[in-house]
């Protein structure tokens, strides 16, 4: 009974998160240009999104943006993040506290402080703000996850294998590829695709990082977009397959981790 | 040259490059918000700004509005949100550690576009946008990072605790409040900053979920840095950062716990 | 320098923020030696070795390794490999790859490196482990791959910093053994860490004793034992009853109220010695047949090859005394000390002296606390001084508040009538204690001194202390 009561109350709180998505999942199997009306099953706008037909709408190319600026972000973030963790985790004092101080603020600052902030240095220091700024942007509120999934595999660690690398004859360099990330990739995974992730989603920050070039990602598009009024009715069939790939990964990486804890919990 | 390896090979300066990044990137903004707010045209130091604001009755309204919504969204993903977690957490109801992925999942998905199907939901069951829907939105945006630090906290929790309560005669209601619920209590302040801090400041989703009826003061800040208002902008985010800070002061002791045991996956 | 030279310490100091962990070190290590760094945990030695291996830089002084000057080397290009505490195994390689780490980064070809690795491998006991994960082995195990490592480089010098020290007692001893073989055969250079006392004499040819980052004593295992230089090395070396005495003049010595023999010269008359008596070396027999001093059996404890005995002499005096006949408690005995066994040490100190400052004219400040002083005329406030107080004048409290400054516990030496104590005050200066109170290390304490007990002189300035 209590279980039954249980599952009917998380089965209602999901409904509740999932109704959005799956009206969108829904809609994007119909033709009509407004959303929410049902005009028959059709997979015509998948084959727009695909066939080229949206080039013009600039939708794709903002798809394309998204992609590259998230990637290179990610990948910037992961490796000044990681070399940042590996340099607060041997310091001590002021210096790391100072650097922890600031780590934290892109994290508990509000998106649109961090775009106002960003966007006020961009103006004072004279920076056309475009693709380069809205990278720089992303790099500066994605690292903190990065340093922050990375420090917790540095404490699990013994730090001494460092050391003994540089011993058998490694300079600090092939110490660090050779010894430390390897086995600082677990962190480093997690906080490039948090870092992705993270930037793939970003609105308000692009927004006022991206100035007057004309620069679109997906999120600053669809904004553009619902103000025009009415969505592009392609955004149904790509957010559907955003959803589907996303939950797919997150599942996956998730199921992956259990059962390496589980596999680890057996061995001890 | 020797020098210069000794100080790559010392692992605390790898922390350097980030550390110019940051001072850039983070503090030099964090300034400069003050500095706009604060410092007159031709130089000077000014108040002038700030006064604006409290003698705005536009901008005061929508400041308080958006206090409101974002308590009273608070308060409802705490409430909702809680039971979630607890049972989640709880081995009787869930023994996968992947249920709760299925709940922090929506996270994942664009905030603008599920905030506008959400908007397109209601209009085709035929709700009015309004304030309701404002907070419906909402909720349904942010109840993920209510249920998963507090989850975090419960599943952590050592059952050894609420088992030595019972044995010591306590009923399972006086084992909740006298164990369960103050023990999570740092799960809870992380919520509730993890929830308040992004509703008190979200700007574009409140104007699609009301049809432009209610606007909240992220969307003022907007509005004046895209008019180029630079200075009161700037300092309509100094307001926000003191609340942000006000805030973080109160919850700070548990934050970061959370986020540092491996982020939201 | 000589030839036979491979590595030496000249004048090495090291702080660590403000705290200065080595003091003015100079050690030479000779070729071929097998030389073990002992000492109690935080003495320096650790830092020692990972000066030689180039993980610390000396502040002051010079480190070489055959004759060529290293402060300034990085690891990666010392001739020495080291053998880490905790292994130190990379976890993300398997034991092959763990072992051929050092050659790859060489560019050795990988037949040269299967040959050698093989070859360590079947050194350390380990052939056919090599495609394990090192996760999968046994501690005992880890350690022979983690000596493999280092010594598959044919390093000069091979560093061990405590291997042993994670093992089970009965692994211990066989790693020993088999150490001390590996040694032999490889003809290098080994320089073993340890705070194990037993360790250090079983291995090696020649012990550093350190305390406090200074070396206390260099010497052959027997030496340390034999003749310990003061009182710190002949209590962390071994058993030893320790006793304040006072050196009459050459050759006669007076401790527990008797005078003996001795056959040490040269330390003055009537001049306060420490004096050091193995529990072996002190001969024990029924009273009837009149030794050079009595006393009463308190205790008589099997040990396996011998008794471990203790006796209360009239004047108060607890000694240790091993051998191989049983005495039973109650039972009224005899003992002699020969000369030879009887080692005379040179005080460090006979009283505290600080530095302080007077605050006014009844108060100074000391230790990081401010002290109650006799009136002292013609010093006013700001007046530097040096001030004497007795290690039996001081008092210690339970609660820390009750003192006039506070302090922590470092050493405790038991001195066959009463504990000696290195105390170290908020100010990190120590300051020492005579007292029959028993306490425990690292307890913490309030100081007090009375105020008559104080000898207060005044510095000149420009004087130099």
């Amino acid at each position: 009974m209590k279980k039954l009561f249980a599952r009917l109350y998380l089965g209602l709180i999901l409904l509740m998160l999932y109704a959005p998505l799956i009206f969108i999942a829904v809609s994007s199997f119909t033709e009509s240009r407004v959303l929410g009306n049902w005009t028959g099953f059709s997979t015509k706008l998948y084959s727009n999104l695909f066939s080229g037909e949206m080039s013009n709408s600039g939708l794709m190319s903002a798809v394309n943006n998204t992609l590259l600026i998230a990637l290179i972000a990610a990948l910037v973030s992961t490796l000044l993040g990681t070399l940042a963790a590996i340099g607060i985790f041997h310091s001590r004092g002021r210096r790391k506290n100072v650097v922890m101080f600031l780590n934290n603020i892109p994290m508990v600052n509000p998106d649109v402080i961090t775009g106002v902030s960003l966007f006020l240095l961009f103006v004072f220091l004279g920076v056309t703000q475009g693709y380069v700024s809205v990278v720089l942007a992303h790099i500066t509120f994605c690292t903190p996850y990065v340093v922050l999934n990375v420090l917790p595999k540095l404490h699990q660690m013994n730090p001494k294998t460092y050391e003994a690398a540089l011993d058998l004859g490694a300079t600090p360099g092939q110490a660090l590829r050779k010894v430390l990330i390897p086995q600082l990739m677990p962190g480093m995974v997690t906080g490039f695709i948090l870092a992705f992730t993270m930037s793939l989603d970003d609105f308000a920050v692009t927004f006022f990082t991206r100035g007057t070039v004309g620069l679109e990602t997906l999120s600053t598009f669809i904004y553009t977009d619902a103000r025009k009024g009415g969505l592009t009715p392609e955004l149904r069939p790509l957010m559907t397959i955003i959803f589907i790939v996303v939950f797919a990964l997150l599942l996956i990486f998730n199921i992956r981790q259990e059962r390496a804890a589980k596999k680890k919990a057996l061995l001890k | 040259m020797a020098r210069i390896q000794n100080i790559i090979g010392k692992r605390s300066n790898w922390s350097f490059p980030y550390a110019v990044f940051l001072i850039l990137f983070v503090a030099l903004p964090m300034v400069l918000i003050m500095g706009y707010a604060f410092v007159k045209e031709g130089g000077g130091f000014t108040f002038s700004n700030i006064t604006r604001f409290f003698t705005d009755s536009d901008a005061l309204s929508t400041f308080a509005v958006s206090i409101e919504i974002a308590l009273e969204t608070t308060a409802i993903c705490l409430l909702l949100g809680y039971p979630v977690a607890w049972l989640l957490a709880n081995s009787k109801f869930n023994k996968s550690s992947i249920t709760i992925v299925i709940f922090i999942l929506p996270m994942w998905i664009n905030a603008l576009m599920r905030t506008l199907a959400t908007a397109d939901l209601f209009n085709m069951l035929g709700i009015t946008l309004g304030k309701g829907t404002l907070l419906f939105g909402m909720v349904y945006d942010y109840l993920p990072f209510m249920i998963y630090p507090i989850y975090n906290v419960l599943r952590r929790m050592d059952p050894s605790y609420a088992e030595a309560a019972q044995d010591l005669g306590a009923k399972p209601a006086k084992v909740f409040t006298s164990v369960t619920l103050p023990l999570s209590l740092p799960g809870i302040t992380s919520g509730i900053m993890m929830v308040f801090m992004p509703t008190v400041s979200t700007f574009a989703i409140s104007e699609f979920l009301t049809n432009n009826k209610i606007k909240l003061f992220g969307t003022i800040i907007q509005e004046n840095i895209n008019s180029s208002m630079w200075s009161y902008g700037a300092a309509l985010s100094f307001i926000m950062l003191i609340i942000i800070g006000l805030t973080s002061l109160l919850t700070s002791s548990s934050e970061e716990d959370n986020v540092a045991e491996g982020g939201l996956i | 320098m000589s030839e036979d030279i491979i590595i030496s310490l000249d004048h090495v100091s090291k702080w660590f923020g403000e705290k200065r962990v080595l003091k003015d070190v100079s050690l030479n290590i000779k070729r071929g030696e097998f030389v073990t760094i002992l000492g109690p945990s935080g003495c320096g030695k650790t830092t020692t070795l990972r000066i030689i291996a180039g993980f610390e830089t000396p502040d002051e002084g010079n480190i070489s390794i055959g004759g060529n000057l290293m402060n300034d080397v990085q690891p990666h290009k010392r001739p020495v490999n080291t053998v880490f505490q905790r292994y130190a195994l990379f976890p993300h390689l398997n034991v092959f790859d763990n072992i051929a780490f050092g050659l790859k980064l060489k560019g050795m070809s990988r037949s040269e490196i299967e040959t050698r690795v093989m070859r360590v491998l079947k050194m350390v006991s380990m052939t056919d482990y090599e495609w394990r994960n090192v996760d999968s082995l046994s501690g005992g195990q880890q350690q022979r791959v983690a000596i493999a490592r280092a010594i598959v480089n044919q390093p000069a010098v091979l560093l061990l910093d405590e291997p042993l020290s994670a093992l089970d007692h009965k692994m211990r001893k066989d790693m020993q053994i088999e150490l001390k073989q590996m040694h032999k055969q490889l003809g290098i250079t080994f320089v073993y860490v340890t705070h194990d006392q037993e360790e250090a004499l079983t291995l090696s040819d020649t012990v550093v004793v350190m305390n406090n980052g200074v070396i206390q004593q260099i010497g052959s295992p027997t030496d340390i034992y034999n003749e310990p230089v003061n009182c710190f090395v002949a209590d962390f070396i071994g058993e030893s009853n320790i006793f304040n005495a006072t050196m009459i003049e050459d050759r006669k010595v007076s401790f527990m109220g008797h005078e003996f023999e001795c056959v040490d010269e040269g330390f003055g008359e009537n001049v306060p010695v420490d004096v050091v008596v193995r529990p072996e070396d002190i001969y024990i027999m029924p009273k009837t047949d009149k030794g050079q001093f009595d006393g009463v059996v308190a205790s008589c404890i099997f040990k396996g090859v011998h008794y471990e005995i203790t006796v209360n002499t009239p004047d108060g005096y607890e000694l240790m005394i091993q051998d191989y006949n049983p005495f039973e408690a109650g039972m009224e005995v005899s003992m002699i000390i020969k000369p030879n066994d009887i080692q005379v040490m040179r005080k460090e100190r006979i009283c505290n002296t600080f530095e302080g400052e007077m605050t006014d004219e009844s108060h100074v400040e000391i230790l990081g606390g401010e002290f109650e002083c006799l009136p002292q005329e013609g010093l006013s406030a700001g007046d530097k001084v040096r001030v004497e107080v007795d290690f039996d004048k001081v008092d210690l409290t339970d609660d820390k508040r009750d003192g006039t400054c506070e302090g922590d516990i470092r050493f405790i030496l038991y001195k066959a009538d009463h504990y000696h104590l290195h105390v170290r005050a908020v100010n990190r200066e120590y300051i020492y204690v005579d007292t029959q109170d028993v306490w425990e290390d690292r307890d913490i304490v309030g100081i007090n001194i009375r105020p008559e007990d104080m000898r207060i002189t005044r510095i000149e300035e420009g004087a130099q202390a």
